[in-house]
């Protein structure tokens, strides 16, 4: 038997991990609810804010934490272009055409960063990335603690958006009736993109929180967003707290993998789970029967 | 297609073709881009055809690759006989995922997914697992001998691909005849009508997974023999996924020569990308993704069917209220 | 009397909690048209489904041609000769006519050739052989319609399930279809159809089930059905029947 003084830093670890998931299956959550597409392009607009937040060191010096509220914004506005102008005038509407336009998009923003940037690994360095602060029992990595909040910051953010503002019960509605939502006059295209925007900017923020103490490269977002696949499965498709719930989850389950098997094999664990949840149930554990 | 004229005409064309071309520049190009055309030929019978749409097919691809370098290698296998095992093994890949799959009712998003799960999963165990060389991937023995299906001559490795090739386009132009190609293009266009008419959806969709598993491997087991060289990357690496389904897609999913005027087109634009900018690495991707875009975008129906979408865009202005 | 084709034993879904058929008993003589009316919501779509295999029974028996079919799947019973149509029409909008029907034919003509001549036949039958190579999805509705009752009919069935065939026509092409229906029981198959055009159910039917809120709430003759005072309420809500006498008295 394992003692607690491993396995309880295991656990911590796995559960801010975990935050960092759900905050970017969180972002692909939301737009598989309104949309009902899974957004292949959502891991290379990961590495794509990856990397606007280590320039925005490297050049600018700007703090990855400060970044935050610059880019968030700025891909809020990339999220809506790209489904307004892009993504929905190319699939006329169809979902098997969204599919491919996403992947198609996918490939060319990954390559597009590996063409410009090579397939060098990057990281920043701040002076808190090693910082700690002692719980007693075990120490908590400043960086992963902060991401850890912050997500929860975000998750009520996007909470009050969706349930005091009139865009977000528009997206509301839109997500639960699309007709319906068109006939009463809601501009539809603009929700869609209004809701690939807020996904997309899900991904910003997410880049900013693991940028501190984590690497990017033209493939580094893809790691995370096969997990955020599961989790969104995991989770139920379209389900909000299915995704925070699913990306703790997972965060736990990987870290435990991976004190057990190793990590490459730890991630073998994770798309194990989504393919039997798939297999099995593919409504999600929390989301309701179709 | 009704007629096997246009079917017939092609095979003999591009056999004809090493007579006139001597240069290993473009035998090179050639083989290379009869290759993706074949791993293309498998997806698009199940997603041209079939309309679902994998993901992974690097499944079969990496599958057929391994198997044929793994029983030469390791076992002592004649290269022929593993070659045909690793076809056999796309088959086996393709009835396990595709029941999976099937059976559990995934369809569209999920099905994509489920597929590029199975081919990360299988990409993550090869990169570790002692049997495939993990890491460092498996090196096939220089042998150039016709019973170690090694060829000095370029050209005869063009007529091996080509007649892979030619055997998919045959094998399409069957599935286009006859009841199992109505009824999977049935479930294509509507599952449950099909259901209706008598049609197993499942054993359906299952056949056009085997099927396309069986040809997509052969194009995994030609690398083998071509590049005497896998690793988990090259065989379940997105690359592969990725252009099996672009080539069909860009030519004319669902078209029996979608995957060849797709693979020729997608391999001379990113060639050309590459020649332009003095082969930086990724460009070559960009522009396919690109093209994948403009294409979904401006021709629905792929390279061969721009003729009818222009002619369409003419004539029937009301396809496009139908559509929105 | 011979045994019926098709004999629903206590036949109930459940949705969740929500019953939407509960506990129908009813059969369907060989060689006959019967009708299955009722208002919106009734459970008519929901009890086809059942019937032709698109849903399993949460209880009861159907037993078809003698044999309990109780929840084999749909293919299985098109096979055995149960054709439906849909009431949303359900073509397949890339193919042509001729390549719609021949989906159909395929099930007792394996070879191309058979498959393609049946298809012909049946597209003359129906009236749709002037537009044979037309794209499916240029169809106007009421060619959608015939469409509809091309493909089920090439699957050569004996029990013909029709799901509002005549609904969204007009009286001119409801008149130009009704005879087409009527012929098929002259080629010995049995309809049952659910239709809320009542002048064709009258013309047509000479057995009719009512089903309200899921439930078999009258069966008869047309006229018989018609006078039913239970029938009335359920179309017209509760004391329709008796506002009704008094009003024609």
């Amino acid at each position: 038997m394992l003692s607690p003084v491993i396995l309880i830093p295991v656990l911590l670890n796995g559960l801010m991990t975990g935050a960092v998931y759900a905050l970017i299956a969180l972002g692909l959550t939301l737009i598989y609810g309104v949309l009902h597409i899974i957004n292949f392009a959502h891991g290379a607009m990961l590495t794509a804010a990856m990397f606007a937040c280590y320039f925005a060191f490297k050049t600018l010096g700007i703090d990855p934490y400060l970044s935050l509220f610059v880019l968030a914004p700025v891909f809020f506005a990339l999220g809506y272009v790209l489904q307004r102008f892009v993504i929905g005038p190319a699939s006329h509407g169809e979902d098997r055409n969204m599919l491919l336009v996403t992947l198609g998009l996918a490939v060319v923003i990954e390559n597009a960063l590996l063409v410009n940037f090579r397939g060098d690994t990057r990281t920043i360095d701040v002076p808190y990335a090693f910082a700690t602060i002692n719980l007693g029992f075990t120490f908590l990595a400043v960086p992963r603690l902060v991401g850890f909040v912050a997500v929860f910051v975000v998750a009520i953010a996007l909470w009050l958006i969706m349930s005091l503002t009139d865009t977000g019960r528009a997206i509301r509605a839109v997500a639960k009736e699309k007709l319906g939502a068109q006939l009463q006059g809601i501009d539809v295209p603009h929700i869609y993109a209004v809701t690939f925007g807020l996904g997309t900017a899900c991904v910003a923020i997410a880049a900013c929180l693991l940028m501190p103490s984590y690497y990017v490269n033209p493939g580094a977002g893809n790691a995370f967003v096969l997990v955020a696949f599961t989790i969104v499965v995991l989770g139920g498709m379209g389900s909000v707290p299915g995704a925070l719930i699913g990306g703790l989850t997972i965060g736990v389950v990987e870290s435990l993998c991976s004190l057990f098997l190793g990590d490459s094999l730890g991630q073998v664990g994770i798309f194990l789970i989504f393919i039997a949840v798939l297999l099995v149930r593919p409504q999600g554990l929390f989301g309701a029967k179709a | 297609m009704k007629s096997f004229v246009p079917v017939a005409l092609v095979i003999v064309a591009l056999a004809v073709l090493p007579l006139f071309v001597q240069s290993n520049v473009v035998l090179n190009f050639l083989v290379v881009t009869l290759m993706l055309a074949l791993a293309g030929q498998g997806w698009n019978i199940l997603g041209g055809y079939g309309g679902q749409y994998s993901f992974g097919h690097a499944i079969f691809f990496g599958t057929g690759a391994y198997v044929t370098a793994i029983l030469q290698v390791k076992y002592g296998v004649n290269a022929w006989l593993a070659f045909g095992c690793g076809m056999v093994a796309g088959a086996v890949v393709g009835t396990v995922v595709g029941w999976l799959a099937f059976r559990a009712g995934l369809r569209g998003s999920y099905f994509a997914l489920v597929t590029l799960a199975f081919a990360e999963v299988l990409r993550i165990v090869a990169s570790v697992a002692p049997i495939t060389g993990a890491g460092v991937g498996t090196l096939v023995n220089l042998d150039m001998r016709f019973s170690a299906m090694q060829f000095q001559s370029r050209a005869v490795f063009y007529w091996l691909i080509l007649s892979l090739v030619a055997a998919a386009l045959i094998i399409t132009w069957l599935i286009e005849r006859s009841r199992f190609g109505a009824w999977l293009i049935a479930v294509r266009e509507n599952e449950d009508a099909a259901r209706a008419l008598g049609v197993n959806a499942l054993t359906v969709k299952l056949g056009a997974m085997v099927i396309s598993g069986v040809v997509t491997a052969a194009a995994g087991c030609f690398y083998v023999q071509y590049f005497l060289f896998v690793d988990s990357h090259i065989a379940y690496g997105t690359w592969i996924s990725v252009e099996a389904l672009l080539t069909p897609i860009i030519g004319g999913a669902g078209t029996i020569f979608g995957p060849l005027v797709g693979a020729l087109v997608v391999r001379a634009l990113g060639e050309g990308a590459l020649l332009i900018t003095g082969h930086a690495p990724g460009l070559d991707l960009v522009v396919f993704g690109m093209v994948l875009i403009a294409v979904v975008w401006f021709s629905p129906s792929g390279i061969i069917g721009l003729r009818k979408t222009l002619l369409g865009k003419f004539r029937r202005p009301a396809a496009e209220v139908r559509r929105g | 009397m011979a045994e019926p084709l098709l004999d629903l034993r206590g036949v109930s879904r459940r949705f969740g909690g929500l019953l939407a058929v509960g506990g129908v008993s009813m059969n369907v003589r060989e060689g006959s048209i019967t009708a299955l009316i009722g208002p919106n919501g009734a459970g008519k779509t929901t009890l086809f489904s059942l019937i032709s295999g698109f849903l399993r029974p949460s209880e009861g028996e159907i037993y078809y041609d003698g044999r309990d079919v109780t929840g084999e799947p749909s293919h299985k019973l098109a096979r055995r000769g149960i054709g439906r149509t849909f009431q949303i029409v359900q073509p397949f909008a890339g193919l042509t006519v001729r390549e719609n029907i021949r989906v159909g034919a395929y099930l007792r003509h394996p070879r191309r050739d058979d498959a393609m001549a049946a298809a012909e036949k049946v597209a003359r039958e129906v009236g749709l052989e002037p537009v044979l190579d037309a794209p499916a999805d240029t169809l106007t509705v009421a060619g959608r319609k015939r469409l509809e009752l091309a493909k089920a009919l090439a699957t050569e069935p004996k029990l013909l399930l029709l799901d509002e065939v005549l609904a969204g026509l007009n009286p001119s092409e409801i008149r130009d279809i009704i005879p087409v229906i009527r012929g098929l029981q002259r080629r010995g198959i049995t309809v049952l159809m659910i239709e809320h055009v009542m002048q064709a159910v009258m013309s047509l039917a000479e057995q009719v089930f009512v089903l309200a809120e899921g439930r078999l709430i009258a069966e008869g003759t047309p006229e018989a059905v018609a006078a039913d005072r239970a029938v009335i309420e359920a179309y017209l809500g509760h004391g329709a029947a008796v506002r009704l006498a008094t009003v024609s008295s």
